[in-house]
């Protein structure tokens, strides 16, 4: 057995676009890293920034790597939309296995490395800020966490540049994903990038969910929570309990491609149908896990700029609490095609209707806040507004496929993919970029340019519209998905276009959302947010100074109410002296780091069939653990004094 | 240590012993999807055998009264470790190990022997499944002995301080939770699958 | 040295574990039985074995977790929102995958139609 498995020099070998890809991504890299050098900041980056425990840092650091990701998943979409306009015109330039390949690193990139990192990075910046607490319950937990996500961004993205990637869609269904019909190192890339982001994502589920229950400051009970707290905590509840299987289904699929076994192979008396169920019973808690905290983060932004409280506290928790349960009850309406009976159909049909009410519960409640309320129509009520306007077409479309007879007209057509866009873009990426705008202010110290923002979100509105109602149209009239062309005599050509035109407008509103923040940047010091407040929040992250300092706040809060802050400002007692006392910290660590790239290790040598490389791997993994688990001094205590100087600095800056 | 440093290790020990509690229970949803998987698959034996062609049942009731026997040795060292008795901690733990160690021998007999018949996990389905559940049990119990061994080198030398405490109580978790699992494994795939 | 008692979870005490054990004991060796004998049989046997198992699960949760309502709130909770999850996805991929055996594989379909429907050949 070869040193280097089956990794042979043909694997670097690839066409013009892909080297095209492969350029880009490491002519990025080369200008980030002579970037640093250059300012001589690597000693930096690394004692402020890899190596820190502080849920802010890596929160800023999630979304960075995100919005990164962002633009390689709209790139992949970009290119889609050209191949079936183009080819529609007479020459397309994929392939269909190029094809095949692109869509499926377009949806596996955007699910599982922006929308999962875009949330992940807001809920590591405010769920500690916004429950009073200095930090989540396991910071080197969180550190690890953000590194295995990385590992598996550079796994995933390393496969454009060694070997290929899957061509089986973003869920890899067997039997297409199995030895047989996908014997490269596509499906293995897949499995394993995943694999190793998925338990950094469990990982991440244990954390926020025991921080919430248990970090919580003085007088904080349950029903004093943000609602977007609430909304992490079904959240997280989903995370711990639907990852796992996830982690079941990869390995499964892993041994039958390394070790010959046969859970789903077509012979040997395995079942391939079983992945489509256990996938799913992953898949549609996912998608729930995505949307909650997105409707979290409307309850927070909708409150804030109509200056009024949020209506119907108490319903929205019984709203998250049934979201939650229910999304375990949904998922056969993935496969209702599949060749189950009317009883299986039936059920999982009504209840996938029945998950639309809470829903609908939230959105009237967000309603019924701005009704007389004084607003206030900044970037983030945009999103906003043009959330409720798409989430709810999409909502309808989904209650309509609800109803096995109709989705079996409409299943794998471009209806579904328009429906499932819809509802990802409409309501995760809509209500992720409103979080995203909102806090900004709180991370970095001055707002974003606003006018910049409403360009950006027109742009994405619009250009949604556009790139998939007409999808919505050819979906009815029969256009299956995933195909890289389609027959001219169908006359469908016209919508194609429109849906072209759809993506660009979509990239002109990336566009701006990147000037947006450079310009941001540039003209900062006329944005300054000096009093940590810019919004007149409710909230306690609103508390705290912008940038807070790093151990959140000096004197943990002590609260009695919802919106603590807003009432404190009412009362007069928001901003008073407190008595310092000495703080208990986390210390950095580079452990996190190193754990992250030994997994890395074992997935490339799983990849490649280096078995010598994951074993060894393994064996790093398992003495750093070794290594943590006998260090007895990992944090460190910031004196009073020390505290009371911190803070004097700051209110001085802040009054001057 | 102060009072505010008591307080703060006590609030930091009881979240630790919580949140591993957590990560137990998604341990219980990965065991309950192989279940799932197995209880789909096992007749998809594929010509091969079936359970009752290959479960020896004298053989995993010693396995089972080992396993569980290590489960009461662990509560036992835990309430020594409680009472401070170090020496006690670590005679208890290592009876712990010496019967969870013989639980996987026999285990791994059990798989070698298969393995040699020709009935591997790649044989059939059935298979698979039977060799991935219950492999993955004894992957556990293999973790567990590993952080077994580390423990006990850590009570030797630092004593029952606070922190190493904690990381007992953590151990015994785990450890009577790999128990539970062998129950549900010993009473669905053995015993109903013997017959 | 001994180490001050309110600084430690819920340990239960030298009758509670022995007691734990010797249930599971029991309940192990009771369930062995009833199949190594063949006391009991058919459905019987699996409603019998689960009960077992179901109970043996309680006890050692009970007096080897010290998962009780008074000092463990929040595992309970954490623990019967897993149980949930833990029936829906086992039961529920059972009944499906029996579902789609029933319509999808050709040899028992037949099987399936004669005995279930009461078609006759």
């Amino acid at each position: 057995m070869s040193l280097l498995g089956r990794l042979t020099l043909a694997a670097f070998q690839h066409n013009l676009i892909t080297m095209g890809g492969v350029a880009t991504m490491i002519g990025g890299v080369i200008a980030v890293v002579v970037i640093i050098t250059y300012f001589h900041r690597w000693t930096w980056l690394w004692t402020e920034w890899l190596t820190t425990t502080d849920h802010k840092k890596i929160g800023v650091m999630y979304l960075v790597v995100a919005f990164v990701m962002l633009l390689r998943g709209i790139g992949d979409a970009v290119m889609l939309r050209a191949q079936q306009v183009l080819v529609g015109s007479g020459q397309g330039f994929l392939s269909a296995d190029q094809f095949q390949q692109v869509f499926s690193a377009h949806g596996t990139i955007m699910i599982f490395f922006v929308a999962m990192g875009l949330m992940f990075g807001l809920l590591n910046l405010i769920v500690p800020l916004q429950i009073g607490s200095r930090d989540v319950a396991f910071p080197f937990l969180n550190s690890m966490s953000f590194w295995l996500y990385v590992a598996g961004v550079i796994l995933i993205n390393l496969s454009l540049i060694v070997g290929d990637f899957a061509a089986t869609g973003w869920l890899a269904y067997p039997p297409l994903s199995e030895l047989a019909y996908s014997p490269g190192v596509g499906v293995d890339y897949w499995i394993w990038s995943l694999q190793i982001a998925g338990i950094g994502s469990l990982v991440s589920g244990i954390n926020f969910l025991v921080t919430i229950l248990k970090e919580r400051c003085e007088g904080m009970t349950l029903m004093n929570m943000p609602i977007f707290i609430w909304s992490v905590l079904g959240s997280m509840a989903l995370v711990i309990t639907a990852f796992p299987i996830l982690t079941v289904t990869l390995t499964l699929l892993a041994l039958d491609r390394t070790l010959g076994m046969h859970f789903f192979t077509a012979g040997g008396g395995g079942s391939a149908m079983m992945y489509i169920n256990l996938i799913w019973a992953w898949g549609h808690p996912e998608v729930y896990i995505l949307i909650l905290p997105a409707f979290g983060i409307f309850s927070e932004i909708v409150a804030t700029f109509s200056k009024k409280r949020l209506f119907g506290y108490a319903s929205m928790v019984w709203a998250i609490i049934a979201i939650t349960f229910l999304s375990f009850t949904v998922w056969l309406h993935h496969f209702f095609t599949m060749g189950g009976g009317a009883d299986v159909n039936a059920f999982f049909g009504i209840m996938t209707a029945v998950i639309a009410v809470p829903t609908g519960v939230k959105v009237f409640n967000w309603l019924f806040t701005m009704y007389r309320g004084r607003i206030s129509l900044t970037t983030p009520m945009y999103w906003f507004l043009g959330f409720v306007v798409t989430f709810t077409i999409g909502g309808m479309t989904g209650v309509l496929m609800a109803v096995p007879p109709i989705d079996f007209q409409v299943h794998n057509s471009l209806f579904l993919v328009a429906h499932f866009h819809n509802m990802i873009i409409g309501g995760v990426v809509f209500g992720y970029f409103c979080g995203f705008t909102y806090w900004f202010p709180k991370f970095t110290g001055f707002k974003l340019n606003e006018r910049l923002g409403r360009y950006a979100f027109w742009c994405w509105l619009v250009g949604f519209l556009l790139a998939f109602v007409p999808l919505y149209i050819l979906g009815i009239m029969g256009a299956t998905r995933r195909l890289d062309s389609y027959d001219p005599s169908m006359g469908w050509q016209s919508l194609f276009i429109v849906a072209g035109v759809g993506v660009l407008v979509i990239l002109a509103g990336v566009g701006f959302q990147v000037l947006q923040i450079a310009v941001s940047i540039y003209l900062r010091k006329q944005n300054l947010d000096t009093t940590g407040d810019p919004w007149d929040g409710r909230t306690l992250e609103w508390s705290t100074s912008s940038p807070p300092p790093f151990y959140n706040f000096a004197v943990l809060p002590n609260v009695d109410e919802r919106d603590p802050f807003w009432e404190a400002k009412q009362a007069g007692t928001a901003h008073e002296k407190p008595v310092y006392e000495d703080i208990h910290m986390p210390k950095n660590t580079a452990i996190g780091i190193y754990i992250a790239a030994a997994f890395f290790c074992i997935s490339f040598g799983m990849v490649w069939h280096m078995f010598w490389l994951s074993v060894l791997a393994l064996l790093a993994v398992i003495l750093l653990v070794i290594l943590r688990m006998s260090d007895d001094d990992t944090g460190m205590i910031i004196p009073a004094a020390e505290v009371e100087r911190i803070e004097s600095a700051r209110i001085h800056k802040t009054q001057s | 240590m102060s009072e505010h440093t008591l307080l703060r290790q006590e609030h930091s020990d009881s979240t630790a012993v919580f949140g591993f509690w957590v990560y137990l229970m998604t341990d219980c949803v990965l065991f309950a999807a192989l279940f799932a998987v197995y209880a789909v698959l096992r007749t998809g034996t594929f010509g091969g055998p079936g359970g009752s062609e290959i479960f020896n049942l004298p053989n995993i009731l010693v396995e089972t009264f080992l396993l569980l026997t290590s489960s009461y040795t662990c509560g036992l060292a835990m309430l020594a470790a409680h009472k401070g008795r170090r020496n006690e901690v670590v005679a208890w733990f290592g009876a712990t190990f010496v019967l969870g160690f013989s639980f996987l021998a026999l285990e791994l007999s059990e798989f070698h022997q298969l393995l040699l018949d020709g009935n591997g996990p790649d044989r059939s389905a059935f298979l698979s499944s039977y060799f991935t559940l219950v492999g993955t049990h004894g992957l556990h119990i293999t973790i567990g002995l590993l952080w077994m061994l580390v423990l006990m080198s850590q009570v030797l030398k630092r004593g029952l301080k606070p922190m190493t405490l904690n990381r007992l109580a953590l151990l015994s978790l785990f450890w009577h939770f790999l128990d539970l699992i062998w129950i549900f494994i010993f009473t669905i795939v053995y015993l109903m699958g013997a017959k | 040295m001994s180490i001050p008692k309110h600084h430690l979870p819920a340990e239960g005490n030298l009758a509670s574990y022995t007691a734990g054990f010797l249930l599971s004991v029991i309940l192990s060796g009771a369930a062995y039985l009833a199949v190594e004998q063949g006391l009991v049989a058919g459905t019987q046997l699996i409603v019998m074995l689960v009960a077992f198992a179901i109970l043996q699960l309680m006890v050692q949760l009970v007096f080897f977790l010290h998962l009780d309502t008074v000092s463990s709130r929040w595992k309970l909770l954490v623990f019967l929102f897993m149980a949930m999850v833990v029936a829906i996805l086992v039961g529920g991929s059972i009944w499906i995958m029996n579902n789609l055996n029933y319509n999808m594989s050709p040899a028992a379909t037949n099987s399936f139609i004669i005995h279930d429907e009461g078609v006759t050949k």
